[in-house]
């Protein structure tokens, strides 16, 4: 490997990959900037929006991509098929772009039942029709027994902006207030029930939905929408915080605001986890200028996907952190973890 | 059903904090034992509540935090021996020992399997007879009636390949061990109310007769600290010192006698070292002579050292209630839960990792 430049991360520190640098905190957030971005960044990957907008004669494209490995395949509202889709349709949708085409590539573990395989190629195709997207292109691949799990699905997303303006979180200024689509949360801890190790059930599905119904709606009705991103990995409050960071913005949430199903309080509450770091496949924060906040609500109140919206804070000229207002007047911070929230001792 | 919005009703939090602020006529220093407890009352901004004078400090009631690096080294090398799993609770794969923690010993190539209780452990044990299956029994008084369960379910089914590599740890001695501590300011404490759902209350009399400190069994709600808080200065101010419990709906005063019994059956009591405290006596709990085949300990036949721990770490001062973590220079710059020095910042339940995450907002 001699000829390329020595590793931009320090290696003393993790020689090897470890869970963390995919979990969505501050460890995967230093892998990205200072790896992916050292090598790669020519001025569209700062910021981290979810998709890259490209300027093409006659428009903008939007260009996207991701990779999905949930555990179990199958959960309630869901599986990787369906998810793999709504999940790359939603980035486009971020940058306020329409999708047009995904492109899908497999990777198969040796041993994978046909039939499961069928359910998650049928379940993506139905996705894609209810999204209007198309999957043009794919590849495939199988890797020996014990190299994969089952399988892996990475998709890559083009969209045509259809925004006039740039929806980048450069545009957040104090006083904009940020709305939430829905209930935060749903989709991580229905799925650690479905992994069925806590040995509880219960009856909460998945969030998992695509939400550029929504999100265009807001561009097309006229709402100045400054940023949007989808709460995955990390949830709500890592979403917050890369805004924060990428906005140079503080914000102000008032708890007692952001809705949370109580299936998934319960849930997240027995396993010590908070339902702010819990996973949402469903839902987009959308930040808007104050005056058209009212407006703004109305219009995602009248899409299904984001019916349970609602103001949850405020952009402030505070440092470039989260801070939440609790029921009881009393301020805390809501930071971006190191890595993944783990399942408590006691 | 438990009555989570009672018990976190904002109106009835501030009557609380509004009776506390009425009776403290002096400053008191109250000690909550729990991590559990330091959490919530971060979580919550629970000390903004306070009258001034009235401060909490954080005790060592955090298991991972008071696990020596040692053991961790030892879970580490065990979970590369050929043909052995190490399985263990979620927040001990990202406590350092002195030569990395349990995620990098996964990602060297060690079996190190997350569960959610001692009995999944044993359950993976039944299933798959050609892994030795070793649980990291790390907890206090609340985690060790699980792993004594383990033990004996492992017992009855005649499974070969469970171990447990014991680091459990009890309450009551480490309080002890403070009250007698350099620096000592604990004028009372907020007992760990789940430690108190097992063993009771009564275990506490001797301490409050020999230190005359009042020791209150607190939860982990809102109101339930705050009603822990009033009840312990009530006393303070009145200058008695008794064993109360403000933690009615889940403590009784003797406890929980199956899960005592289950504990009594499989371990007996020995001195242990409490990372950041040191040697404490009677400290820990080891498994008895006779449930010898179960102790990983002794079937690998590996001598757990002390470990090393950063130099610069104040994490004993910390886990003592001596110092806040704000008053380690290492703070958030050199120590942060991505860097920790210390096992206090790592799990979800030390002090530092709570204040960490909560506090630093500058108001």
């Amino acid at each position: 490997m001699s000829g390329f430049p020595s590793c931009p991360l320090p290696l003393e520190e993790y020689p090897t990959i470890t869970m963390a640098h995919g979990g969505g905190g501050a460890i995967m957030r230093r892998l990205i900037e200072r790896m992916f971005f050292a090598a790669f960044d020519r001025g569209e990957l700062a910021g981290g929006p979810d998709a890259a907008v490209l300027a093409l004669a006659g428009g903008e494209l939007a260009l996207t991509t991701d990779a999905f490995v949930v555990s179990p395949r199958f959960f309630p509202g869901g599986d990787i098929g369906s998810l793999s889709v709504h999940g790359t349709v939603n980035d486009l949708a971020m940058v306020g772009a329409e999708p047009i085409a995904l492109a899908v590539a497999f990777v198969l573990e040796e041993g994978l039942p046909t039939q499961e395989l069928w359910s998650i190629v049928s379940s993506m195709a139905a996705a894609a029709e209810e999204c209007g997207v198309r999957i043009v292109t794919g590849d495939t691949k199988v890797v020996e027994r014990g190299h994969g799990d089952g399988v892996f699905v990475a998709t890559t997303g083009v969209g045509r902006v259809v925004s006039r303006w740039p929806v980048h979180p450069e545009r957040i200024r104090p006083g904009d207030v940020v709305l939430v689509s829905g209930d935060v949360g749903r989709h991580g801890m229905a799925v650690l029930v479905a992994r069925g190790n806590l040995g509880i059930a219960s009856d909460l599905e998945s969030d998992s939905a695509a939400v550029h119904p929504a999100a265009l709606a807001l561009l097309r009705e006229g709402i100045e929408v400054r940023a949007m991103r989808d709460p995955t990995r990390g949830g709500l409050a890592s979403a917050l915080n890369e805004l924060a960071a990428a906005a140079r913005v503080g914000f102000e949430i008032r708890e007692t605001d952001v809705p949370v199903d109580p299936r998934t309080a319960a849930i997240a509450e027995l396993a010590g986890l908070d339902p702010l770091y819990s996973a949402c496949e469903g839902r987009f924060l959308a930040v808007v200028p104050q005056e058209q906040s009212e407006r703004a609500l109305a219009v995602l109140r009248q899409h299904p996907v984001s019916a349970g919206a609602a103001l949850i804070g405020t952009a402030t000229a505070d440092a470039p952190r989260v801070v939440v207002r609790t029921a009881f007047g009393t301020r805390r911070l809501l930071p971006l973890l190191s890595g993944e929230q783990l399942p408590r001792i006691c | 059903m438990i009555d989570l919005a009672g018990l976190r009703d904002p109106d009835r939090v501030r009557s609380l904090a509004a009776e506390i602020g009425r009776v403290a006529t002096r400053p008191w220093t109250l000690m909550e034992v729990c991590g559990g407890q330091t959490h919530a009352i971060a979580r919550y901004g629970l000390e903004e509540l306070l009258p001034e004078g009235l401060e909490l400090v954080h005790g060592p009631g955090c298991p991972v935090c008071v696990t020596p690096a040692g053991t961790i080294d030892v879970a580490a090398r065990i979970s590369r021996l050929p043909g052995v799993c190490l399985a263990t609770f979620g927040d001990m794969v990202r406590v350092p020992g002195s030569e990395g923690d349990l995620f990098q010993a996964r990602a060297a190539g060690g079996d190190v399997r997350v569960v959610a209780s001692p009995l999944d452990a044993v359950a993976m044990a039944r299933q798959d007879r050609s892994t030795t299956f070793v649980f990291l029994g790390v907890g206090f008084e609340t985690t060790a009636p699980a792993v004594a369960l383990a033990v004996l379910q492992a017992e009855a089914l005649g499974l070969k390949n469970f171990a447990v590599l014991a680091a459990l740890v009890r309450v009551p001695p480490a309080l002890e061990a403070i009250l007698e501590g350099p620096g000592n300011r604990v004028r009372a404490f907020l007992a760990a109310g789940h430690v108190c759902t097992v063993m009771g209350t009564a275990e506490y009399a001797p301490l409050v007769a020999r230190h005359r400190v009042p020791i209150v069994a607190t939860g982990f709600e809102p109101t339930e600290i705050l009603a822990g808080v009033l009840a312990a200065v009530r006393q303070l101010e009145a200058g008695e010192a008794r064993v109360e419990n403000a933690y009615t709906r889940a403590v009784a005063e003797r406890g929980n006698g199956h899960a005592r019994e289950a504990v009594r059956r499989v371990f007996e009591v020995g001195d242990r070292q409490w990372r950041g405290i040191g040697r404490v006596p009677g400290g820990g709990l080891r498994l008895r002579p006779e449930y010898a085949p179960f102790d990983a300990e002794r079937r690998f036949a590996l001598s757990i050292g002390h470990g090393e721990d950063a130099g610069e770490c104040i994490a004993g001062l910390i886990l003592r209630g001596v110092r806040k973590p704000p008053e380690c220079p290492a703070f958030g710059t050199r120590c942060t839960p991505e860097r920790p020095l210390g096992a206090p910042m790592v799990s979800t339940e030390g002090a530092c990792a709570a204040y960490h995450r909560y506090r630093r907002t500058g108001s």
